[in-house]
């Protein structure tokens, strides 16, 4: 039998505002345990909550870049539960009215588009965390994270195998780094993601039992919980088996999922309004001036590359993927580079050697204007490519360095003196009749050798467009 | 000891004819010789009010002083103070010592009152009677047979026992109001968002509201010119101009229109307690005003709504008790699921745990609707019967409570008699408008009040009308035998 595999994601997006959601706590990473945990974070009697308006500008500017509605008025709830890394026992949340509404992402698997649809958007804050281990005889509780300002992103069941849900995950984690709402870092929970997988017979229309597999923060973890997952809900249903709506965890050291809670037993949250929050009230105002500070959004700018510098799809998909790519390849343009050359640089030397190094490009040793610099060298013939190269490795570990005089003092110069090309044009046919021979006979391969060969005696210095059109002349 | 009031000591400070020091240890003196048989505080540090008296002497002595500096007066034990023991009347909260000052407390602290001590009050502001504290019951200083009331018990006994000349109190069904009324004193319970509710320990946010209580109205006045302001740190606080509550205190009320609510007069009130109301309304007609028939149709709903959503915000507000970071926690437990059931079977008392059930029970999945939102929908009739009802009356008054002080003991076995207490509070709460207790009368020697309700914000003139009240009778002037013995 076939199958058919539904995916819907939500989304945690650790927001990055300075001071947590509802307090004027500390947000950053790493601190020593509860050193960032103000009398709110800890639940203090009588503390309150105050809602931090930075959150909500980034909820909105999500809603914006996903051309979602934005609710007038969105309300506050309490989600109630025990757990000791919850300090007031409820999750502050939004449950029936969310701040962003129906939205829409597009995605690309290969050359392939599809556009995923987001139900919703919604502030809450974020828990402790629980650490078992660093107490004897008992569980250490770390309150730092606790009242993190989170987006929660809700997809519709859109996406049908690993390959479009790891690209709808890409896709919201480039495009929340965009517009500048989280910093992305997977590692330290930044982004996380749930992922609801079900299974139903080819081409029929009824959804099946779906399994939850919980907070995956990494794009290979997400692709491997899903085979494993899906593989397992078919022998499943082939077996004869059903399914049962579970909470299950992946295990990265044996890419295998387990049920963690059956659904049926989990909590009543009872839910309600927060009496200690008024309704979150947004003008249109408001939008339209949160819509005028953002910059443009990557799916337009792509558009723009390819329409504008004649990049290809692939190229502009690369140079849009980050928006401190975009700005470098903006950065470097502005300096009068060739735009095609650029993103070809950008997206083969630099970003080999950023990966290498694990550099994000913000941190490239390279700064735009070098690039740029060398960039212009080789349209100006000055140096080949291969010089160019060299001359790229020698930047990266002393960026420093006078572009021009070092091609001087390094012999990198191109040859593109005619008369020299010529002479030694005609070294190499003297000395390699045969295979001027098997050129003269038709084997077009024999041309290349003998640039190749011409290219070795110029120590790969001369002009290889010249060297090929003086060839050319010279055996016709 | 005399009997001063908070205006009479701010005059005798200001003219120098006394001491913050002289007249705080006088207060401190009568605590040690009264509450070991009215219960009425929780905490007592003398050598800190002292330490306070002391600094505000010297305020004044520099010319710096407010009105309110150097008075002295007893902060109920449900506003957190730095440094203090806060127990919010709960074995839960018994060793918790508060790290940062209620707004009010520090509202309080800037102008440099002194801090008395903290008034024992009902089991996290949950009873009518002082009954259910863990620190012990509060015994009604005009019969100590008798309750004082509740929740805010404490700060009505501390008073009338004349161990402090005001308190803070709170009011989240009728808390200020109803003690206030059987102990004999002038209690406001201001409009919703008025007072900053932050350190003030929740029950049920939605309904919770600090207010002063006095034996005058001038005197709930000043403390109310500290008390009010919009404060970032409550998201409820609302923007309102600052006033200033002494100003028109002195008006004359002729014209005045008093609505008076059929619903408030019918069965369940005491016969002797209805003359008492009638006759504070005589005396209103003979300052001027008139009277309006009126109705509050929706108010038999009042308790039953009360009783769903006060309770439903305590279930959660409560539930950071849990014995993780504060407070008490169980000394042996098994597992996590042990450690939390142990520690709030033990923490909390009958009544907390009553509310916490029903609570729990109208969230849950497939009661929400039936409970919660129902009763959602009904206080929104209740807050429209009132507005009603001010199209045609400038405050509304009534009985504050259906009788006077009740025995110990009589109806904390039964409470749904015992929610009826606030049968005639409970719906300003509802409807967040401000409610008003001033002394009207006796019945067999003990307090009766009337209550005065005003429209949002209309607390100048509630005042001002109680104050003209108080000109013009003794009532609230009366002392419990051997209070100053």
């Amino acid at each position: 039998m076939n199958w058919d595999v539904v995916i819907g994601i939500e989304t945690h997006v650790q927001l990055q505002t300075k001071t947590k959601i509802f307090s004027g706590a500390s947000t950053a990473f790493g601190a020593e345990p509860n050193t960032q945990a103000c009398v709110l974070s800890i639940a203090l009697p009588g503390t309150l909550p105050v809602l931090n308006y930075e959150a909500v500008q980034c909820a909105i500017k999500f809603g914006l870049a996903t051309n979602a509605e934005i609710a007038p008025r969105s309300i506050f709830a309490r989600k109630n539960y025990f757990y000791p890394d919850l300090p007031k026992g409820y999750q502050i949340s939004q449950y029936e009215l969310p701040v962003v509404g129906k939205g829409l992402l597009e995605i690309e698997v290969g050359d392939i588009k599809k556009t995923v649809r987001i139900t919703r958007a919604h502030l809450e804050e974020d828990a402790g965390k629980s650490t078992h281990g660093v107490v004897e005889n008992g569980t250490g509780i770390d309150l730092n994270r606790a009242g993190t300002p989170l987006l929660e992103i809700v997809s519709e069941p859109d996406m049908t195998s690993a390959a479009e849900a790891v690209a709808y995950a890409k896709k919201l984690h480039e495009l929340v780094q965009w517009i500048g709402i989280c910093d992305g870092n997977m590692q330290e929970g930044s982004f996380r993601c749930d992922i609801n997988v079900s299974i139903k017979p080819k081409g029929t229309d009824k959804l099946g039992t779906r399994r939850e597999i919980k907070n995956l923060n990494s794009f290979k973890f997400i692709e491997q919980a899903i085979h494993y997952e899906t593989q397992w809900q078919i022998e499943m249903l082939e077996e004869g088996k059903t399914i049962q709506q579970a909470t299950v965890l992946f295990n990265p050291e044996t890419g295998e999922t387990k049920a963690m809670r059956s659904k049926e037993e989990a909590n009543d949250y009872r839910y309600f309004p927060d009496p200690d929050l008024l309704p979150l009230e947004i003008s249109d105002e408001e939008i339209s001036q949160i819509k005028k500070s953002m910059t443009e959004l990557p799916h337009l700018m792509k558009v723009r590359l390819e329409k504008d510098y004649q990049l290809s799809s692939y190229d502009a998909s690369g140079i849009t993927s980050d928006k401190h790519v975009a700005d470098y390849f903006f950065a470097t343009l502005k300096e009068g580079a060739e735009p095609k050359q650029i993103a070809n640089w950008i997206l083969g030397q630099l970003f080999s050697k950023l990966n290498e190094s694990n550099l994000s490009i913000e941190h490239s040793p390279i700064k735009p204007e070098v690039l740029s610099l060398l960039l212009k060298r080789i349209q100006d013939g000055t140096i080949s490519n291969n010089g160019a190269k060299q001359l790229f490795e020698k930047l990266w570990v002393s960026p420093d360095i006078e572009i021009d005089a070092f091609i001087e003092s390094e012999g990198l110069k191109q040859v593109s003196d005619s008369g020299l090309i010529e002479t030694m044009i005609d070294e190499v046919l003297k000395n390699n009749q045969a295979m001027v021979d098997e050129y003269r006979s038709g084997k077009e391969k024999a041309f290349n050798a003998l640039v190749g060969q011409i290219m070795k005696v110029s120590k790969g210095k001369a002009n290889p467009g010249q060297v090929n059109d003086l060839l050319k002349k010279k055996l016709s | 000891m005399k009997d001063w009031s908070i205006k009479e000591i701010s005059s005798l400070l200001r003219e120098k004819k006394t001491s913050s020091v002289e007249i705080t240890t006088d207060y401190l003196q009568q605590i040690k010789k009264k509450n070991p048989e009215i219960n009425a505080f929780i905490t007592v540090d003398e050598s800190r009010s002292l330490a306070q008296a002391k600094l505000a002497d010297q305020r004044i002595q520099s010319g710096e002083g407010d009105v309110f500096t150097g008075i002295p007066i007893a902060q109920k034990d449900i506003f957190c103070a730095e440094n203090w023991l806060t127990t919010c009347g709960s074995k839960m909260l018994h060793n918790f010592v508060a790290p940062y000052d209620a707004t009010v407390v520090k509202k309080f602290n800037e102008v440099g009152a002194v801090n008395l001590g903290k008034t024992n009050m009902d089991e996290f502001a949950m009873g009518s009677s002082n009954e259910t504290s863990y620190f012990g019951a509060v015994k009604n200083p005009w019969d100590l047979s008798r309750v004082p009331g509740g929740s805010s018990g404490g700060s009505a006994a501390a008073i009338a026992a004349r161990m402090c000349p005001g308190a803070t109190a709170t009011d989240t069904g009728g808390s200020i109001r109803q003690p206030a009324s059987l102990c004999g004193l002038t209690g406001l319970k201001p409009t919703y968002g008025l007072v900053s509710r932050y350190g003030m320990i929740a029950f049920a946010s939605s309904l919770d509201q600090a207010g002063p209580m006095a034996k005058s109205s001038e005197d709930c006045a000043m403390m109310m010119n500290v008390m009010a302001g919009f404060d970032t740190k409550d998201s409820t606080s609302i923007d309102h101009k600052k006033e200033d509550y002494t100003k028109n205190i002195d008006q004359s009320i002729e014209g005045l229109k008093i609505g008076l609510p059929k619903e408030y007069f019918a069965e369940g009130l005491d016969g002797d307690v209805a003359k008492v109301i009638e006759a504070a309304i005589d005396q209103y007609k003979k300052l001027g005003a008139t009277i309006v028939d009126i109705s509050l149709p929706n108010t038999n709903l009042s308790i039953p709504v009360y009783y769903v959503l006060a309770p439903a915000e305590a279930s959660s507000n409560l539930s950071r008790y849990d014995g993780v970071r504060f407070g008490h926690r169980t000394s042996q437990y098994d597992d996590l699921m042990d450690m939390y059931c142990k520690t709030r079977q033990e923490g909390f008392g009958e009544e907390v745990k009553r509310r916490i059930l029903i609570g729990t029970y109208v969230l849950s999945a497939g009661y929400y609707d039936a409970y919660y939102l129902k009763a959602q929908q009904i206080r929104h009739l209740i807050s429209e019967d009132f507005k009603k009802a001010f199209q045609s009356c400038d405050v509304i008054m009534g009985p504050t409570a259906p009788s006077t002080a009740f025995k110990a003991n009589e109806k904390i076995d039964d409470p749904v008699t015992m929610y009826l207490q606030d049968i005639y509070t409970i719906a300003t709460n509802l409807a967040g408008l401000p409610g008003m207790s001033i002394p009207a009368g006796f019945v067999n020697k003990l307090p009766v009040g009337i209550q005065i309700i005003g429209n949002y914000f209309d607390e100048a003139r509630m005042l001002n009308v109680a104050h003209e009240f108080q000109k013009a009778t003794d009532w609230h002037k009366a002392i419990p035998e051997g209070a100053l013995s």
